[in-house]
């Protein structure tokens, strides 16, 4: 009967867990950095804030566009999502066939995804905080320097077709966040603060502190040329562009 | 006196006026180059390779529309190794372009929806910032168009140019486009397309399974594979490319890199034409031609005999081992006057020694020695001299290698008769014979062993790898070579 009993309250207490973890957040500790772009002069200060654990759900999306039928596949205005738009959900609130719930949402525009966190009472991350955060692997806060941690991440970005992952089924991170490497790329408020002009190598005499590809010498991170694929991801994009590789999660910031 | 100076004077200026007026000439070419009119508008004809477009002939200047798409894809290296390559077109090189100078080329570069990364083209036919790099730059599930006139006859790279832009080359992102001369290139029979690249795996060279892109080797260049259109054996056996006797072969030949240059060699031809570098300067009777990396060459020559003529990069390891290995099979009437085949087959002895004879029957009386040494003794002694003499061929476990020297290991010819066997190390042997059902058709030189030694090592051979356990004594050895 003990044992029944114990069964019981465990199994209630996953599924709890399991329901309401997926818009849990957790407190980052800010902090300065050194961005792969940066120079010892260009520390980077992050204050405290929380972070989403998990990127936004397919299911979390539904009940948003539910909520909200502006963001609905035939009623969203071109101006801020491109035609791929939700592209293979099967009407304006039904996931297609091989999408699962528990995926992350893919193919919203930074419009979408900025206004979802707004919907939420918080924001998409800078730049900044979402590269702070993902600087960690499982145990410590910065390891760009560990060989397979950035093995992790590049073994990720030869992979194809990840976007059909689940939640969590990545690693949890030093501030127990999951996912920020191995699923999906996210939006950030200020993708395009760092400007790509779309040949890299060019950016080497324009004085805005980005450093792709060939220029790689200059940055103070070597061997971190995954942080360099994501500076590239991030110049390629436009705010109303939605891309199946792409989602978001959002932060809020710590009331002192 | 004054008159000659005048006329000196006169002559000379006058070749200096036309030297002056030469080199604005080749300016003046250049541009009308950029002013030929266009006429019309085509679809590009884009092929994979090893195969090329038909030939521009001497069609008028056109607005030449390519539309390319970019996919990242797993496929295979070599037998049992995928890899995930980044390609332009699907294949690796990239699809071959085929236009001709004038023409108003618009591209277009679509990035599938299910890929990860952001790519872009810089083509080295392009005049403009980045090759296009700049203005081709595009998320996947998006698409770029740009244009550009093509200004300059050559035959071009054209590479992917985002962060990291090494890597992107060393995922397969390259290809060719060329770019024909007014009125086109001269007729050949054949044309193919060749592009070699350099591959690093995190895993060593034919390590097995998915193999992930190794940063610190490409830092190093230290590649795992130097292939011929993507991976190992591309151009190889039943994908060899092929031609008739008697016909011209023009090869489309690239090297994308991302480190190593090319040093680009047909076994068995001479190449009658090479455009250098891919440009218009012609050299001939060239035996190997090299191609930098981000380079091209455009190779011509007849195939005047049959036979299968192998692709290599002269740099000669990567050709055997790292997989830069190519075949031109070419069929049709043999010339004995040009190549006669072998004419005479025989084994050679440095010392001068007669073709091996096969012992016969009549046994003469031998004197028996008593001087022999301990068996553990033996078969040492015999493992050394198996090592410096028997290894190459029969290798180390006395494996043999297949279909040319037989094993020793466990080996039924072997232990069915010691005096076949010592007389086969005295005397050498040619000829059929059939071990373990197995039929071996190879040549064995005669060894020049002293009769101990040739006991200890087959004291050796028959004391391993699960053969008989046979002594071979000394005075066997001596009975046998006494018996001929």
């Amino acid at each position: 009967m003990k044992t029944i009993l114990r069964l019981t309250i465990c199994l209630f207490l996953l599924n709890a867990t399991y329901t309401s973890c997926q818009s849990k957040m957790v407190q980052i500790n800010g902090g300065e950095y050194l961005p792969l772009y940066g120079r010892d002069s260009l520390n980077v200060k992050i204050d405290d804030f929380l972070m989403d654990v998990y990127p936004v759900t397919n299911k979390e999306y539904v009940a948003f566009v539910k909520k909200y039928p502006k963001w609905q596949r035939s009623k969203v205005i071109k101006l801020f999502a491109d035609e791929s738009y939700l592209r293979e959900w099967k009407s304006d609130t039904i996931l297609g066939e091989n999408q699962k719930e528990n995926s992350p949402i893919t193919q919203v525009s930074w419009f979408a995804a900025k206004d979802y966190c707004e919907y939420q009472g918080k924001r998409l991350p800078t730049v900044d905080e979402w590269e702070y955060v993902a600087m960690a692997n499982k145990t410590i806060p910065d390891a760009r320097r560990e060989e397979a941690y950035n093995q992790f991440i590049l073994s990720w970005y030869e992979k194809p077709k990840t976007f059909n992952q689940t939640i969590g089924s990545t690693f949890k991170n030093y501030w127990n966040v999951y996912d920020l490497h191995g699923l999906v790329w996210e939006w950030t408020i200020d993708f395009n603060s760092v400007l790509v002009s779309g040949e890299s190598r060019k950016d080497v005499d324009t004085d805005n502190n980005l450093f792709c590809g060939s220029a790689a010498v200059n940055a103070t991170d070597l061997m971190n040329y995954a942080a360099f694929m994501r500076y590239a991801i991030r110049g390629s994009l436009k705010a109303k562009y939605t891309i199946k590789n792409l989602g978001f999660r959002c932060v809020k910031d710590t009331k002192k | 006196m004054k008159l000659l100076k005048t006329v000196y004077l006169l002559v000379a200026s006058s070749l200096l006026l036309s030297s002056c007026k030469s080199e604005p000439k080749k300016e003046i070419a250049m541009a009308d180059n950029s002013s030929i009119y266009i006429k019309g508008t085509i679809d590009a004809e884009l092929t994979s390779p090893p195969f090329v477009p038909a030939p521009v002939g001497n069609r008028t200047a056109k607005k030449l529309l390519i539309d390319m798409e970019i996919l990242e894809k797993e496929g295979t290296m070599t037998d049992g190794v995928q890899y995930v390559y980044w390609t332009f077109g699907g294949s690796v090189p990239g699809s071959f372009i085929r236009a001709r100078v004038g023409d108003e080329i618009e591209f277009t570069l679509s990035n599938h929806p299910d890929n990860k990364l952001p790519h872009n083209i810089d083509m080295h036919a392009v005049t403009g910032p980045g090759g296009g790099a700049t203005s081709s730059f595009v998320a996947p599930g998006h698409k770029k168009t740009f244009s550009f006139k093509a200004l300059n006859p050559g035959l071009f790279v054209y590479h992917c140019a985002t962060a990291p832009v090494g890597m992107h080359i060393a995922n397969g992102m390259y290809g060719l486009i060329l770019i024909e001369p007014e009125g086109g290139l001269p007729k050949v029979d054949k044309e193919y397309y060749i592009m070699q690249g350099d591959f690093y795996t995190k895993g060593a060279t034919d390590e097995k399974g998915l193999q992930a892109f190794d940063m610190t080797k490409a830092i190093k260049e230290d590649a795992d594979y130097v292939v011929f259109n993507g991976k190992v054996g591309a151009l190889t056996g039943d994908n060899a490319i092929t031609a008739n006797v008697g016909e011209t072969v023009r090869l489309f030949v690239g090297n994308g890199g991302p480190n190593l240059t090319s040093s680009f060699h047909v076994i068995g031809e001479i190449f009658d034409k090479v455009h250098i570098e891919g440009g218009s300067m012609i050299n001939e009777n060239v035996q190997t031609t090299s191609i930098p990396s981000g380079g091209a060459a455009i190779v011509e020559f007849k195939v005047e005999v049959p036979g299968t003529f192998i692709i290599v990069d002269h740099a000669i390891f990567r050709a055997f081992n790292k997989g830069a290995l190519g075949m031109l099979k070419v069929t049709g009437e043999e010339n004995k006057k040009l190549y006669s085949g072998v004419k005479q087959e025989g084994i050679y002895h440095p010392e001068g020694g007669t073709i091996q004879t096969m012992p016969n029957n009549d046994k003469k009386k031998v004197a028996v020695s008593n001087v022999e040494k301990p068996l553990a003794k033996k078969i040492a002694d015999g493992k050394q001299i198996y090592m410096t003499t028997c290894f190459a061929c029969h290798q180390a476990e006395g494996q043999g290698i297949p279909n040319a020297f037989p094993p020793l290991a466990k080996s039924d010819y072997l232990n069915a008769d010691v005096k076949r066997a010592v007389g086969i190390v005295l005397h050498g042997k040619t000829g059929e014979i059939t071990v373990n059902g197995k039929k071996y058709n190879s040549v064995m030189t005669r060894q020049t062993l002293t009769e101990e030694e040739v006991a200890d090592v087959l004291t050796y051979v028959y004391n391993s790898w699960g053969n008989n356990k046979t002594n071979v004594s000394v005075n066997t050895v001596k009975e046998v070579k006494n018996s001929h």
